[in-house]
């Protein structure tokens, strides 16, 4: 049970009151229609998928339902950080 | 290899079955393969088995990092069907339930295939609709298949709930009666023996940590105990770590990698000949014939190499067994655990030709890897043994995300994608 921080409520919660939203900083093509169908495809479907530090969007569904980016490592799940979205994290892959 | 028969069970049992054949060998290496198939599960050995058998190349190694069939193979829920909506997984699906129907017989070996029926459980409008649909989809492709009012429901299952005091009544069902379950263990391990007696190299805890890539082309992998590998082709089929592998070969996959978790409770007295499954209030449930009630749980909302699942999940999944069978609500679960499903956003597998020339994967199967394990080995031999894609396995190419040709089985895979 993963016990998360909400950077906008400033407290923990529990797991059950959020909802993971994939993985986070996809930039969404400025051109769209420019998009070749390789690139548009990779955009909406390709993703990172690592084992070990990911970053991904979670929501705090049953809270104050804002969106939040968090570090985590998929293998022994330990939360690195919570940060807002537009800010950069500070745990990065090697 | 030695050949398994009643008659042969009387003869050993007289030197007290001390002189059993060892089901497989446990080979060093060789330095070079025709083909390396990475990754030990149900679906490898299978490739390995009619890479062999079907196309006569035996000079195939299976790379397997822990023990053969240690990863989802063992833990999933057994599961076999063919109910798929679209003509293409209807096909490859129906495909592995013909070879199901004869796998005891081809490997001489016991997979405890037992053709018990599956019941997809509908308890919306909406749901009886897809179920209908799903149902002549499957008739127009040759596919058994029957709707049920909850009336027949009832008689196929009579200690579930169903009356109109649940919170969501059940309203009718699909029922496919040539599915049912396999001994998952068995089915590794018949394939593992099958492969093992025609000259393949099952190399286990050995882990690849290393392609090696030569101007786009693969030529060999490197392991952590027996350094290079030659290769002429290499067979990807790693399941939840196939991103991983594609990290090595340095291309993204339209891969997520979720733990799914399943439990059994204690073994109790026959009380279910049946599978269920249900969409809508999330669980199924099967009796396994030593008697423990098999339930799966769905997938974990976030990403996780873990090979555990979350409580939220399993409460979850028990409320609505307990809802549908108010009689299970005294049994005592036993065990439970996880396995990592590489979930495909079209909810269809990936088997496919890659970036890399002469790189192929086997991946993408999410939830209902298991189900295939006959007719993914067989038609990704195919493809292995001849360079180009076997028809059944075409329209799963990975380039389908970029051109659009996506498969939309989110109804059919069913529970938990």
């Amino acid at each position: 049970m993963f016990h998360i921080y909400c950077p906008h409520c400033a407290e923990y919660r529990e797991e059950e009151e959020f909802h993971a939203a994939g993985q986070a900083h996809i930039a969404r093509p400025l051109d769209p229609e420019a998009c070749s169908d390789k690139e548009w495809g990779e955009y909406m479907f390709f993703r990172k998928n690592p084992r070990g530090i990911h970053h991904e969007l979670w929501v705090h569904a049953a809270g104050c339902r804002k969106f939040f980016n968090m570090t985590r490592d998929t293998q022994t799940y330990e939360i690195k950080e919570v940060y807002k979205i537009g800010e950069k994290p500070s745990v990065v892959a090697e | 290899m030695q050949r398994y028969s009643g008659f042969g069970l009387l003869k050993h049992s007289l030197t007290h079955h001390e002189n059993w054949q060892r089901t497989w060998r446990n080979p060093t290496p060789k330095k070079q393969y025709d083909v390396v198939i990475i990754g030990g599960g149900g679906h490898g050995l299978a490739t390995a088995y009619y890479l062999a058998k079907e196309h006569g190349i035996t000079n195939v190694a299976v790379i397997e990092k822990g023990y053969l069939g240690g990863g989802n193979t063992a833990r999933n829920t057994t599961i076999v069907r063919s109910n798929y909506l679209w003509d293409e997984s209807a096909h490859l699906y129906e495909h592995a339930m013909k070879l199901w129907e004869g796998l005891s017989q081809d490997l001489n070996y016991n997979v405890m295939f037992s053709q018990r029926g599956v019941l997809n459980l509908g308890h919306t409008l909406q749901d009886m609709r897809d179920i209908e649909r799903r149902v002549n989809a499957n008739r127009l492709n040759g596919i058994d298949g029957e709707v049920l009012d909850p009336q027949q429901v009832k008689e196929i299952v009579p200690h579930m709930d169903c009356s109109d005091n649940l919170r969501y009544p059940i309203m009718g069902a699909s029922w496919q009666p040539r599915g049912g379950v396999a001994r998952h263990d068995a089915v590794a391990w018949g394939f593992a023996r099958g492969a093992d007696s025609f000259g393949v190299d099952l190399i286990q805890q050995t882990e690849v940590t290393d392609l090696i890539i030569e101007d786009g082309t693969i030529t060999g992998v490197k392991t952590n105990k027996y350094g290079e590998i030659k290769a002429g082709r290499v067979g990807c089929v790693v399941a939840g770590n196939s991103s991983v592998l594609a990290k090595m070969a340095g291309f993204d996959l339209p891969l997520e990698s979720h733990p799914l978790q399943a439990l059994v409770s204690e073994p109790i007295k026959p009380i279910l000949d049946t599978v269920v499954m249900s969409n809508h209030v999330h669980g199924y449930v099967s009796q396994s014939d030593k008697g423990d009630l098999v339930i799966g749980a769905g997938i974990d909302g976030y990403t996780g190499y873990g090979q555990r699942g979350s409580y939220p999940t399993i409460e979850h999944t028990v409320q609505a067994i307990v809802e549908l069978f108010p009689i299970f609500s005294r049994v005592r679960m036993n065990r439970q655990w996880g396995g990592i499903v590489d979930t495909c956003p079209d909810a269809c597998p990936i088997i496919s030709k890659t970036p890399v020339e002469n790189l192929f994967f086997n991946c993408g199967w999410g939830t209902g890897g298991f189900k295939a394990t006959p007719g993914a080995g067989n038609v990704f031999a195919a493809s292995l043994a001849k360079g180009e894609m076997h028809p059944l396995a075409e329209p799963f190419s990975m380039f389908r995300f970029h051109d659009g040709a996506l498969i939309d089985e989110h109804g059919a895979a069913g529970v938990a994608h």
